[in-house]
């Protein structure tokens, strides 16, 4: 079928006069296949059943909207922690303030040396991963970054890492257009903690394709920075084996636009696969959109989507999640939550979820609720002598916590509850 | 201490007068016990004089030491001496009891003028306190009143009434919900803070409670109004012969 003209156009302008990064052959060669799945799907737009509550025009244009740069005084996240940092400025590898890429457990390479090495694992992962999470949803932009990317790193995990690595992505530029494609390959028994912080850019699309073998663990906790007017779009696209832990957590705070995908497939028995999520938000031009889709394709693996979203002032929350159980993938454990804190009545939550489901003998639930502060809660607090807004703070912390246990480290867990509430009484 | 005087009350959303003139005199170290039928006003009573919303006051006024009760927000109350036992304590998943404790303690003290506890000194203050109340650490670091048992929880209103130190407290229906020995263990908790200037108002159905926490005086709640005021004797009376006598003869 013809695609429709809004799209064609779309696509046409966006790739008009693209450079697509030059490398070894394999690189050239997925690239190239992504690049004509771009235009084979088109670009999203607004039509597109999958864009119903998130309008990615502003991300597919072939120009970003600039973004003003965000300055407070907090410092910067993770501070105290022993970890490798790997910095990006506006989406490009900046090795002065990186640390050395080395710990004990991990290889670490950039993906502009990678992509040049002619035999070289992340072949194996890089757009594979990508590639088989468009079915059975279209996800262009998705392609699109495989095609593009021009910086990231990959990385390889062959025991337990001895820190966790921080990807730190400053934005310094306010009409900066960033594109980073990382990859994860954590080997079987292996074990390794990624953490994200910082804003990034005026537009950022980043990619995460992330496989964990038999026998591995794979944490990652992610916050989206603080920028008002900065876009982005991410996806995780992860691949499961068996007696395998994934557990993502993201915490996202301001933004004009924040579409977060995570497309997990689990292949193996017996594993685990946690994806959650926390988003403050406050004036109508705060949008922020959680995508997720679970395919449990094997035995008696447990996954769960904790999503939480508290909203004022006019912002707008989406959430789209679903989990697919394929035929055979018996004892599977679904468990999906989305809810919604609206702190007025201007602020709205959208959200779909969907179970689909083939086997017989599994145990699947989802809810999704939108609510205001409990106003019983309230004046118990208030009757302790902790003023209003004091009080709303403590009972809208209380609403993202059940999202914030997804962390396995408390350390890391504190560290973002003191950002919530730091966030929380400043827009007080 | 407290001193309400014609305080007539009707629900916000809709027009049900529930208190219909009470008056009342609470003096410093007296322990006062609030006895009435269901559906008599005597929740609404405790509600209205903290603060809670849905409450239209038509008439009358409500004073701590002096200051007009009415006029202010909750949390001024609190500060400025009330404390309210809650009949059902309110759960609050993901924060920490001692977070909520810390955090009430400290905005009372700041919005009287007064320091700050460090963590330290809050710490040591909340453990001594917790002791006597058999509440262990473990129970402080719950989060608030979420898998208590109802003795826990009520437990858990007393160890907040002894940390903020009210100069009124009013207790409603503490004693639902507890057994015998829980009872005794959170009067016990009330009868250690009973002192020269602090008051207690005590909202129950039953004799059981004040045989633990000895009031002064007791009043008979019924229809909105106190009908009749006395001494502990009229707590037995309730006891032995239920409200139907006294209804009866002030009909």
């Amino acid at each position: 079928m013809a695609l429709a003209k809004l799209k064609v156009e779309t696509t046409d302008a966006r790739l008009s006069g693209v450079v697509v990064p030059d490398g070894a052959a394999w690189s050239n060669a997925v690239r190239a296949d992504a690049l004509s799945r771009v235009r084979q799907m088109g670009l999203p737009t607004k039509r597109d059943e999958y864009w119903k509550y998130t309008d990615p025009a502003s991300l597919t244009t072939a120009e970003p909207s600039s973004a003003a740069l965000f300055v407070n005084d907090e410092g910067p996240l993770f501070e105290a922690v022993d970890r490798v940092r790997i910095v990006f400025v506006d989406g490009v590898f900046d090795a002065g303030a990186s640390d050395d890429l080395t710990a004990e457990g991990v290889e670490i390479e950039r993906l502009a040396d990678a992509i040049q090495t002619d035999i070289h694992w992340a072949k194996d992962l890089y757009g594979v991963l990508e590639t088989r999470g468009q079915t059975p949803v279209e996800r262009p932009l998705a392609a699109l970054n495989t095609a593009l990317a021009t910086d990231g790193v990959v990385i390889r995990v062959t025991g337990k890492a001895a820190k966790p690595i921080n990807f730190i992505y400053l934005h310094k530029d306010e009409n900066s257009d960033a594109m980073l494609h990382n990859v994860v390959k954590v080997e079987a028994g292996a074990e390794v903690t990624i953490l994200e912080t910082g804003p990034a850019a005026a537009r950022f699309s980043k990619m995460l394709e992330v496989e964990v073998a038999d026998g591995a663990t794979f944490h990652h906790v992610r916050a989206q920075g603080r920028d008002h007017e900065r876009r982005a779009v991410t996806h995780c696209f992860a691949r499961i084996g068996a007696n395998a832990t994934f557990k993502s957590f993201t915490l996202t705070f301001n933004g004009v636009l924040t579409r977060n995908e995570c497309i997990l497939e689990i292949v193996g028995d017996d594993s685990v696969a946690h994806v959650a999520g926390a988003c403050v938000g406050d004036g109508k031009d705060f949008h922020h959109d959680d995508t997720v889709f679970v395919t449990h394709d094997s035995l008696n693996c447990e996954s769960r989507q904790v999503f939480k979203k508290v909203l004022r002032n006019g912002a707008t929350g989406v959430f789209q999640g679903k989990i697919l159980v394929k035929a055979g993938a018996q004892k599977t454990d679904g468990y999906q939550i989305s809810q919604s804190l609206l702190l007025d009545e201007d602020s709205q939550f959208l959200a779909k979820p969907e179970l689909e489901i083939y086997a017989d003998d599994v145990a699947c639930s989802h809810g999704s609720t939108s609510g205001a502060i409990d106003e019983t809660a309230l004046f118990y607090l208030r009757s302790r002598g902790v003023p209003h807004d004091e009080a709303r703070n403590l009972l809208t912390l209380s609403f993202l916590a059940e999202s914030l246990e997804e962390i396995d480290d408390a350390g890391l867990a504190e560290e973002l509850r003191d950002r919530l509430e730091a966030w929380l009484a400043r827009h007080s | 201490m407290l001193e309400i005087k014609g305080l007539k009350v009707k629900l916000e959303e809709e027009d049900k007068q529930i208190l219909k003139g009470v008056d009342l005199k609470i003096e410093p170290g007296t322990v006062h016990a609030i006895m009435g039928p269901n559906g008599s006003g005597k929740s609404t009573l405790s509600y209205v004089l903290s603060g809670k919303d849905g409450y239209v006051v038509t008439d009358g006024e409500a004073t701590l030491e002096g200051a007009d009760l009415l006029d202010m927000d909750p949390e001024d109350r609190a500060a400025a001496g009330l404390f309210l036992a809650f009949q059902y304590p309110v759960e609050i998943p993901g924060v920490g009891n001692m977070t909520f404790l810390r955090t009430a303690v400290n905005a009372q003290r700041k919005s009287r003028g007064e320091v700050e506890l460090t963590a330290g000194e809050f710490l040591k203050e909340v453990r001594e306190k917790a002791k006597s109340l058999q509440i262990d650490a473990e129970m402080l670091k719950r989060p608030v009143n979420v898998g208590f048992s109802g003795g826990e929880k009520k437990r858990n209103e007393i160890l907040q009434m002894a940390m903020l130190a009210p100069k009124m407290c009013i207790l409603d229906e503490t004693d639902s919900g507890l057994d015998v020995d829980a009872m005794k263990l959170v009067a016990e908790g009330v009868n250690a803070l009973r002192s020269e200037g602090r008051s207690f108002l005590v909202i129950t159905h039953y004799q059981r409670l004040l045989d633990h926490i000895k009031p002064d005086v007791v009043h008979i709640m019924a229809d909105g109004r106190i009908i009749k005021s006395g001494g502990p004797e009229l707590a037995l009376e309730v006891e032995n012969n239920g409200y139907a006598d006294i209804l009866a003869e002030v009909a």
